[in-house]
């Protein structure tokens, strides 16, 4: 397994993954995953005061989804799943994009095109294929293998252990390697597809799959956030240069439940979250950044401060969420004309207008 | 004019197409060097290259999945499914992904692809070779399923549902493909007919037979042998099952005051139980008598040797307009 910092925050060399950053960039990745653990918190605050409708939480993830998500460039494309938050964000979405999907007033409200980020999805393992095919499109663009770093794009696809056993996902490893697809195959090995273990869902170590579809596979410790980045730097680098496609897999832990409608403590025991607690990616990096002398109190005074604020405006922003329009729902369905969708447009806002004009008549009544 | 046969007007119709666009593509298994099992992409990858003509791992969610991710690079992909039966791998693509992806992002993704699948049975084939899952795909949202009949709607609705930004099941008659017809290849895009509309065949006066795909040869068929004993029938094509164009076919009931519906497709929920239950919705005054169906049976598709008695024949088209009539 690929460890740059090990679990006390000591850091350690290895003989082909490393990274050099300056202390402004060790520090932009701490400002990530604390931000990103005080979103989660908040969201998952929002959801149990009745604002959210569920939440699925992504603390203890967050070296893995930081690190992977600031490995990306901008042109690269992402194909996340529906805990990816952290990617997410590291793509300058804005959180209350990802609030108002579990809120239920949209499917996600930022633009794939413009941000390179694909909705989430949460059919397990659907988004694989169309990474795949996406990859398949750069190749054609001759978007691959030029040299040119404003040029060159990688795909990157986000999944769970429990995706690992969809069919989708053996094709969508096996067509990326006949191919040579530049795609980035990120397994989040959170140990729980909700209450099944990994073990019953493979056999051998995921990452190992890789070999049958003829591909690198990379075990990378998920919570050192420095191992993934380099780790998921490289693949991406391998992919833009023409390469082909690489498995990793991030061996991490969900800390909290599956979603905010599940309850870990019927499948999973205390002394597992326990050990786990000692591994936080958060709490080694910290004291990684102390002990070099990057971080300082300064810097964490600010950085709450600035939980805080981000907090306050999920907390406004959600208040201030409207629902969609009613007639909205039919806006999209197809690009162009469907006669028997304008109908039931026509239909519905003709119900509602009456609906309307009832609802006004009754209301001056009281008045 | 030219005379070609079903199966050669589809190829020429992506031939043409990937002339005229760059970013058009065909993807599936054994569409290159074999050029497809029926031969309908026979010759394109020798002239497009391998780039353009993919011939893919033999997994059929894969072909859909990969199609939506090419698409959402902006090109536009014409997956070949080589037999109706095996669709239902990617049927979770088709309906999960493919289907929902623009609603979902709110119109800023676009999906502009395409989905032939050699459709119906009569060929005497095994299993899941002869199966009509176009309901499926009409009930869901985001789609649109087309059924050509003849040559020259094949050259040009294959023509129109590449061009189309929407979604578009092709459903090819595979009992059809040599059929022959006259292709008009010359048509500007203002004289072909919109990919949605019915089209009327045969005017006719005592009743409508409604058909698409492989039954509309078996509705003008019925309609010539009904004319021998002096019965005038109207046939109308339907050519897109989503969305469905009922004005055309009400237009023609107000004025026959009769229907029969002829589909391989099982009539049990088929997609002719929605196109009766629409007409017995606008023309309930001007029915002479209840809309009348012909169809499949709700079984598994027969073994070959007995699907001539599943597959509706002249005598059952006949019978049905003869009880239409009587009522
Ligand atoms: C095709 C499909 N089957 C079942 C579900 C219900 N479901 C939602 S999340 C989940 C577990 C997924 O586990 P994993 O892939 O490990 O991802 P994680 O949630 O742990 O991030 C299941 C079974 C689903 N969303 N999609």
């Amino acid at each position: 397994m690929v460890q740059l910092l090990d679990q006390h925050g000591v850091r350690h060399p290895h003989p082909e993954y490393e990274v050099h950053l300056g202390a402004d960039e060790l520090l932009g990745l701490y400002r990530d995953m604390v931000l990103l653990r005080r979103f989660d918190s908040e969201a998952e605050a929002l959801q149990r005061k009745g604002e959210l409708g569920l939440w699925a939480g992504s603390r203890g993830q967050e070296a893995a989804q930081v690190g992977a998500g600031r490995a990306t460039r901008r042109h690269d494309h992402v194909f996340p799943s529906y805990r990816d938050h952290g990617a997410v964000l590291t793509r300058d979405i804005d959180p209350l994009h990802i609030l108002s999907i579990f809120r239920g007033i949209d499917h996600g409200g930022w633009d794939p095109v413009a941000t390179g980020v694909h909705p989430y999805t949460l059919v397990i393992a659907a988004q694989m294929l169309p990474a795949v095919g996406y990859a398949m499109g750069v190749q054609r663009d001759g978007a691959v293998g030029t040299g040119d770093p404003a040029r060159d794009t990688a795909v990157v696809t986000y999944f769970g252990d429990g995706a690992t056993s969809q069919g989708e996902a053996a094709e969508a490893l096996n067509w990326a390697s006949v191919f040579n697809a530049p795609v980035v195959f990120v397994c989040q090995n959170n140990q729980w597809a909700i209450s099944e273990p990994v073990a019953r869902q493979s056999t051998v170590p995921l990452h190992r799959r890789a070999e049958g579809a003829g591909m690198p596979g990379v075990l990378v410790d998920g919570n050192d956030v420095l191992a993934v980045l380099a780790v998921v730097g490289a693949a991406l680098e391998r992919a833009r240069s023409g390469g082909g496609p690489t498995f990793v897999e991030a061996y991490t832990f969900r800390m909290g439940a599956h979603t905010t409608s599940d309850d870990p403590t019927r499948y999973r025991l205390a002394a597992e979250v326990d050990a786990w607690r000692e591994k936080d990616p958060i709490d080694r990096f910290r004291t990684y950044l102390t002990g070099e002398g990057i971080l300082d109190e300064e810097f964490e005074t600010r950085l709450a401060t600035e939980s805080e604020q981000l907090a306050e405006r999920l907390r406004a922003g959600v208040a201030a969420m409207t629902d969609p329009e009613p007639a909205a729902m039919f806006d999209h369905a197809y690009a162009e004309p469907h006669p028997q969708v304008l109908a039931e447009r026509d239909e519905f806002l003709a119900a509602w207008e009456q609906h309307d004009a009832e609802l006004h008549a009754h209301a001056g009544g009281v008045a | 004019m030219e005379t070609m046969a079903i199966g050669k007007a589809i190829n020429a119709g992506l031939r043409a197409a990937m002339d005229r666009d760059p970013r058009v593509l065909l993807m599936g298994e054994d569409i290159g060097a074999l050029g497809g099992v029926f031969r309908v992409t026979d010759g394109l990858q020798k002239d497009f290259g391998e780039d353009r003509v993919i011939d893919t791992p033999l997994a059929e969610a894969g072909i859909v999945g990969t199609a939506i991710g090419m698409a959402l690079r902006g090109f536009r992909p014409v997956c070949e499914i080589q037999f109706n039966g095996f669709v239902y791998p990617a049927f979770n693509q088709i309906t999960t992904q493919l289907a929902k992806l623009r609603a979902r992002s709110r119109g800023r993704l676009t999906l502009p692809v395409v989905i032939r699948i050699p459709s119906g049975g009569g060929i005497g084939s095994v299993e899941h070779h002869s199966e009509s899952p176009e309901v499926l795909f009409a009930h869901t949202a985001g789609l649109r399923v087309v059924a050509p009949s003849d040559p020259h709607d094949a050259y040009w609705m294959i023509q129109q549902s590449i061009a189309s930004a929407d979604p578009v099941l092709f459903l090819e008659p595979e009992r059809r493909y040599w059929q022959k017809g006259e292709v008009d290849t010359d048509l500007a895009p203002g004289q072909v007919a919109p990919l949605h509309k019915a089209r009327v065949l045969r005017a006719g006066t005592d009743a409508t037979l409604v058909a698409y795909g492989p039954t509309t040869k078996l509705a003008l068929d019925a309609a010539a042998a009904a004319a021998e004993d002096g019965t005038d029938l109207e046939v109308v094509d339907l050519r897109s099952i989503s969305p469905l164009d009922v004005d055309t076919v009400a237009e023609s009931v107000r004025r026959t005051g009769r229907l029969v519906t002829v589909s391989e497709a099982p009539t049990f929920h088929g997609p002719m139980a929605e196109l009766a239950s629409r007409i017995q919705e606008s023309c309930f005054y001007s029915l002479e008598a209840p809309v009348k169906r012909v169809g499949g049976y709700h079984l598994p598709y027969p073994v070959a040797r007995a699907e001539e008695h599943y597959l509706p024949t002249l005598d059952r088209v006949l019978d049905a307009v003869e009880q239409s009539l009587a009522a």
